[in-house]
């Protein structure tokens, strides 16, 4: 039996979901923010496994910038996370409605 | 028998477990290594299908810094607070569900009927010569506009490190950094 592409779509399908899952069920900041860090790394192999059926190497640069981006991210996300924990002693999101969100 | 099958379903076992880990485990260090464990086993499939110097960058950025990263402010923060399991908002889990089952399905669906799979003949080997010749050649902007990226991410988390709160005036004077602080504090509770 022969893995294709929709293989390994499939699975980051249901990594994506699962990240979405876990993205919208937990409280804490933190596993909230890994859980979208999930959902871009079930992207990143989409990109890779459609660029390999393709046959060029869009998918695998597409991922490049990607990654790049995301770290990006995780760093910005990473210090406001850190400094309202400062400010309000807590990770979870339900306590923060400074803005009525 | 095919041995990337073989490799497929032990990772792709192995990834599943990492997510589920990731979003049912009560600690947060659990999540974090969950969250390693599916990393790690995306490595795997970026080198099943050719992209062996994406896979090593996932090792060396996601694995390494980002979740070291992710372990250390775990560390700092979060730890020893019970997260709250009550949903606040009544509607949200079936929501989550309705979610989750309809995108399967219209994966499933658009896989079907929507995927072309071209014969994957002749495929360039995602090796660091032709990723950079890509990178180095027709992606040349979007390179440097991620140097841009970073160089504003680490200003960014640099100021916010650094900051203090909001103040009024440019010199503190006594009392201000209390009337300051004060909407910031008792806005919400």
């Amino acid at each position: 039996m022969i893995v294709t592409v929709g293989w390994y779509m499939t699975l980051a399908a249901v990594l994506f979901v699962i990240g979405g899952a876990g993205l919208l069920l937990r409280r804490n900041a933190l596993v909230m923010f890994m859980s979208i860090e999930l959902m871009l790394n079930s992207v990143n192999l989409t990109f890779v496994a459609a660029g390999r059926s393709l046959g060029n190497l869009d998918g695998q640069l597409a991922t490049l910038f990607v990654m790049v981006v995301a770290a990006a991210e995780v760093t910005v996300g990473l210090a406001i996370i850190v400094m309202v924990f400062r400010k309000r002693a807590t990770a979870s999101v339900d306590e923060l409605s400074g803005m009525r969100g | 028998m095919n041995p990337e099958l073989v490799v497929f379903v032990i990772f792709a076992i192995a990834a599943l477990a990492g997510a589920v880990t990731l979003v049912a485990a009560r600690n947060p260090v659990y999540s974090a290594m969950g969250l390693l464990l599916t990393m790690f086993s995306i490595a795997v499939f970026y080198v099943l299908n050719d992209a062996h110097f994406v896979a090593a960058v996932q090792i060396i950025i996601y694995a390494g810094a980002v979740m070291t990263l992710f372990l250390f402010v775990i560390m700092l923060i979060g730890v020893d607070k019970e997260e709250s399991r009550k949903e606040e908002i009544p509607f949200q889990r079936p929501l989550v569900a309705v979610l989750a089952f309809g995108l399967i399905l219209l994966v499933v669906l658009a896989g079907n009927t929507a995927w072309v799979v071209f014969d994957n003949g002749g495929t360039p080997v995602g090796t660091i010569e032709n990723i950079s010749d890509a990178l180095f050649g027709t992606w040349m902007l979007p390179f440097q506009a991620t140097i841009l990226l970073l160089t504003i991410a680490a200003v960014g988390s640099i100021s916010l490190a650094r900051y203090e709160g909001p103040r009024l005036a440019r010199e503190p004077v006594e009392g201000a950094a209390e009337v300051a602080a004060a909407p910031a504090e008792g806005g919400d509770e």
